[in-house]
């Protein structure tokens, strides 16, 4: 058996297991290095991220975030556009939700300001998305490139914007005013008090809807169908008439609105403001979501709620031991990127080997 | 002069290739099963049988690319477990693939020493090797300028190039996997004048095709192979074609086909002072002219690469013509006014432009989706697969069952990868797909490319039905049998040009194989 005939199980399932199980064994032995055990390390992260029904609440609250940006990802991805730019497109989607919240939470109330501005960050997102797809579609920019370029760009833009319009005078920190009650995303703990005082909200029910839409387009659609075609086969979806530069604007557009979605979790449910830099480098952690969550909407559920408990595990263990400093989350969500991205096939050889050894002697 | 030998003083008599029980299975799929046969040092030895009757899977075995599962090769004699091509190269094995192996901007003899440079300052080696590429090259009559650009040369001197890279090498046993699919007939017949050269010199020659009258026009012995096995050997001198083929096949393939008589309808496409050129400025169509009627297969002749595939392309929609004009049933096709040819065949297909592609794994199916979703490629649209944007699973699968069984897909699931599928019932899944769709006008670019003998015939006949039911059929092929099974009218094409076109009754390969290469002959209305 050739690695790339491996059953849909050992790709889906087996390998990212084995691949996690790598990155934690390499976690463990830099932990055991600070002098600390890592059996009881990984014990307080998994119980701080995952048992821990608060803990549960922040890894929830995070992975919110990440599935957004995941679906920018793959989105894109399923056309073969590889989307860069979900920092960027997050990060003005937040404008996009902030224009909305600033101007109207002192007159409106929340059933009006809360779907107003999530529209608007997808509307501000896709529209900073679009213009690398067009150019892409229309000129051959790769999109690659576009979309870094565009990150840039919408760092500096939002820089001005918070730092010279947005700040009230007075204020100390880089970030707009506070939003008013309106402009609040309701939590989840009003109606699961166990959760206790986790900012995850209702945006997190929305990112499940997201992925379930993902999936429906995706598998259900005719414009999901041209969109697989695109990416699979560009030369027969081109004879089968789609329309491909149709599909890559489109696609990037709807790729822009689902990052620029992401705003909303963290700005509307817990900062209540428009922060400078409130992306944190979620645009990027996405593209890991989507590449260890294979592009599937569960595969991608998992593995973002898995970065969610990386943070809020990795948090607590540095709170807990002081050895360990609180940048090992950053450290050990690198070695799962490594471990689960960049070295995907690295056990497939041997997974293969060893199911061809098994299959043998009951075809013999 | 010396004959070079590796035969290392084996015994006369001894074969100098044996095949002994080999078996090699793909998953479920049993590509070589016991498979046993010699071949005699000096001869040339064919290999037929249909596509995925396990010809190609032996060889790789013989030149070092699969191992076998079970059994063992021996060479003289001797076993000789291939571990890797370069062994096989080292035992004296050449093979010429398909697509040639070389580097287009090198000179002949830059790729004939690319890899066995022998030096680190080229200019030594350089003088060695052109001495001794004369010499093999008059002992041989391999006549190729040592110092010509392989780009520059025609793609039968490329192909003398590839040979001479192995006789140089050393090899002793050729191995050549459908050597004539890009040669002209002239060509053809200079390759073969080559080959017999080598055999008379003492070299072995293994030839893999399924076209019959290469076997008895070449080979002195063949092997003939289906599903895997050995289902026959016989000499060429004392067989027949019928014989071979009904061995390959299991039954006896008609050299006609029954078909309805020749009475075209009214014009459905009319071609006027088509032209075509790419963003350099090449000319690859240069105004054509010619119509096609409803009922009739119009037939475009050529060596491949002369401006069909592109033909077939413009008239699909998949590229814009850069001037002249395309009429289809009176109306003039809208191309005009477009930048470019983006979601244009979506718009061709339903004015009633079916298209079965040249290339059908590049343009025709998705590889990766399933025979089902390739069912409605360019038709996922279609009010019977879809209503307000959203597919209609049931009704899609419910049609690719039908045209499984309509077409007898095999192996008969519509769940099943399509690139699973052998390269004939992929092509059934194409060619069903748009006869399904029930065109006006059909574009057939090479139906029976890498498809077995006996699929061939259920397409020819199939073809033939679309003609008698009226339809208007657009037919490239460089099969100039194919040609003559199915065309009604025959239009060659050379560089983008029409060198001819004749009547199927004028059919005279001779004739069409001077067109082809260019000898424009007189042009009959």
């Amino acid at each position: 058996m050739n690695p790339q005939d491996l059953p849909r199980w050992a790709t889906s399932l087996l390998l990212p297991i084995l691949n996690l199980l790598s990155a934690l064994l390499v976690a463990g032995l830099v932990i055991y290095a600070l002098g600390e055990s890592p059996l009881e390390s990984l014990g307080i992260l998994v119980n701080s991220a995952f048992l821990n029904p608060e803990g549960l609440g922040y890894t929830l609250f995070y992975a919110t975030t990440f599935i957004f940006t995941a679906l920018g990802v793959a989105f894109a991805l399923h056309t073969g556009l590889f989307n860069i730019g979900g920092e960027g497109q997050m990060y003005v989607g937040g404008l996009g939700m902030a224009l909305v919240v600033l101007n109207m939470d002192a007159h409106w109330g929340p059933w009006v300001v809360i779907p107003l501005a999530i529209a608007c960050s997808a509307l501000f997102g896709a529209a900073w998305a679009f213009l690398p797809g067009y150019l892409q579609a229309r000129r051959g920019s790769h999109i690659v490139v576009t979309t870094i370029m565009f990150n840039f760009i919408a760092a500096s833009l939002m820089n001005y914007v918070i730092v010279s319009l947005l700040i009230p005078v007075g204020q100390q920190t880089t970030a707009s005013r506070q939003f008013a009650a309106s402009g609040w995303l309701p939590r989840l703990n009003e109606w699961l008090p166990v959760l206790g005082q986790t900012p995850v909200n209702i945006s997190f029910l929305l990112a499940l809807a997201a992925l379930a839409v993902y999936a429906l387009v995706m598998r259900r659609t005719t414009w999901g169908y041209g969109i697989r075609a695109v990416g699979l086969n560009p030369h027969a979806a081109h004879y089968a008439g789609v329309s491909i530069k149709g599909v890559v604007i489109g696609v990037m557009a709807v790729s822009g609105a689902l990052a620029g979605m992401a705003a909303v979790n963290s700005e509307m449910g817990s900062a209540h403001q428009l922060g400078l830099n409130f992306t944190a480098g979620a645009g990027y952690i996405g593209i890991a979501v989507a590449l260890m969550g294979r592009n599937h909407p569960i595969g991608m559920l998992l593995s973002a709620v898995l970065f969610g408990g990386l943070i809020q595990g990795g948090f607590d263990l540095s709170l807990e031991k002081s050895n360990i400093p609180p940048e090992t989350f950053v450290f050990i969500q690198g070695l799962v990127i490594l471990f689960c991205g960049a070295m995907e096939n690295l056990y497939a050889p041997a997974v293969a080997g060893l199911l061809r050894k098994m299959k043998k002697p009951s075809t013999a | 002069m010396a004959l070079v030998t590796h035969g290392e003083g084996a015994p006369p008599g001894v074969p100098v290739v044996e095949f002994k029980g080999i078996c090699k299975q793909f998953g479920a799929v049993k590509a070589n099963a016991d498979v046993s046969f010699q071949i005699r040092k000096g001869s040339i030895h064919g290999i037929v049988g249909e596509n995925g009757a396990g010809k190609s899977t032996l060889m790789s075995i013989l030149y070092g690319y699969y191992h076998a599962d079970s059994g063992q090769i021996l060479l003289n004699g001797e076993p000789a477990p291939m571990r890797n091509s370069q062994e096989a190269i080292r035992r004296g094995i050449g093979m010429i693939h398909q697509h040639f192996m070389l580097v287009d901007t090198f000179t002949v003899l830059e790729n004939i020493m690319l890899g066995v440079e022998g030096a680190l300052v080229l200019d030594t080696s350089f003088k060695a090797a052109e001495k001794r590429l004369r010499e093999l090259g008059s002992q041989y009559k391999l006549e190729v300028d040592p110092n010509a650009r392989v780009e520059n040369l025609s793609v039968g001197a490329q192909q003398r190039v590839e040979i001479l890279k192995l006789i140089y090498r050393g090899a002793d046993i050729l191995i050549l996997d459908e050597p004539t699919a890009v040669l002209t007939p002239q060509e053809t017949d200079a390759l073969f004048a080559i080959l017999r050269v080598f055999r008379d010199q003492g070299k072995t020659i293994i030839l893999i095709t399924h076209k019959l009258q290469e076997i008895f026009a070449l080979t002195d012995r063949v092997t003939v192979m289906r599903a895997g096995t050995v289902v026959g050997e016989v000499d060429t001198a004392t067989s027949s074609r019928e014989a071979v083929a009904q061995l390959m096949i299991g039954r006896a393939i008609e050299s006609s086909l029954p078909r309805a008589p020749y009475q075209p309808g009214a014009v459905v496409l009319e071609v006027a002072q088509l032209n075509l050129h790419n963003a350099q400025g090449v000319k690859l169509l240069d105004k054509l002219n010619f119509s096609v009627r409803a009922g009739e297969i119009v037939a475009i002749a050529g060596v491949s690469g002369n401006g069909q595939s592109e033909l077939l392309e413009v008239l699909a929609g998949m590229r814009l013509p850069s001037s002249g004009e395309l009429r289809y049933q009176d109306q003039r096709l809208p191309y005009a006014g477009r930048h470019d040819a983006d979601g244009l065949p979506a718009v061709y297909r339903t004015l009633g432009i079916a298209h079965a592609p040249e290339d059908r794994l590049r343009e025709g199916l998705v590889k990766a989706n399933s025979v089902a979703l390739n069912a409605i490629l360019g038709h996922q649209k279609d009010a019977a697969f879809a209503a307000r944007g959203l597919l209609k699973p049931e009704a899609i699968l419910a049609h690719a069952e039908r045209l499984v069984r309509e077409f007898d897909v095999r192996p008969a699931d519509p769940q099943l990868r399509v690139g699973l599928l052998s390269g004939g019932n992929q092509q059934k899944v194409v060619l069903g797909r748009e006869i399904a769709a029930r065109p006006t006008l059909m574009l057939i670019g090479q139906p029976t490319r890498g498809v077995d003998i006996g699929s061939i015939d259920t397409i020819h006949r199939r073809l033939l039905a679309l003609r008698d039911a009226g339809i208007a059929i657009v037919l490239v092929s460089v099969e100039l049998e194919e040609i003559r099974v199915l065309a009604d009218r025959i239009i060659v094409m050379c560089g983008g040009r029409m060198t001819g076109e004749l009547a199927a009754q004028d059919f005279d390969t001779t004739r069409i194989g001077l067109m082809m290469g260019g000898v424009s002959q007189t042009v009959s209305p």
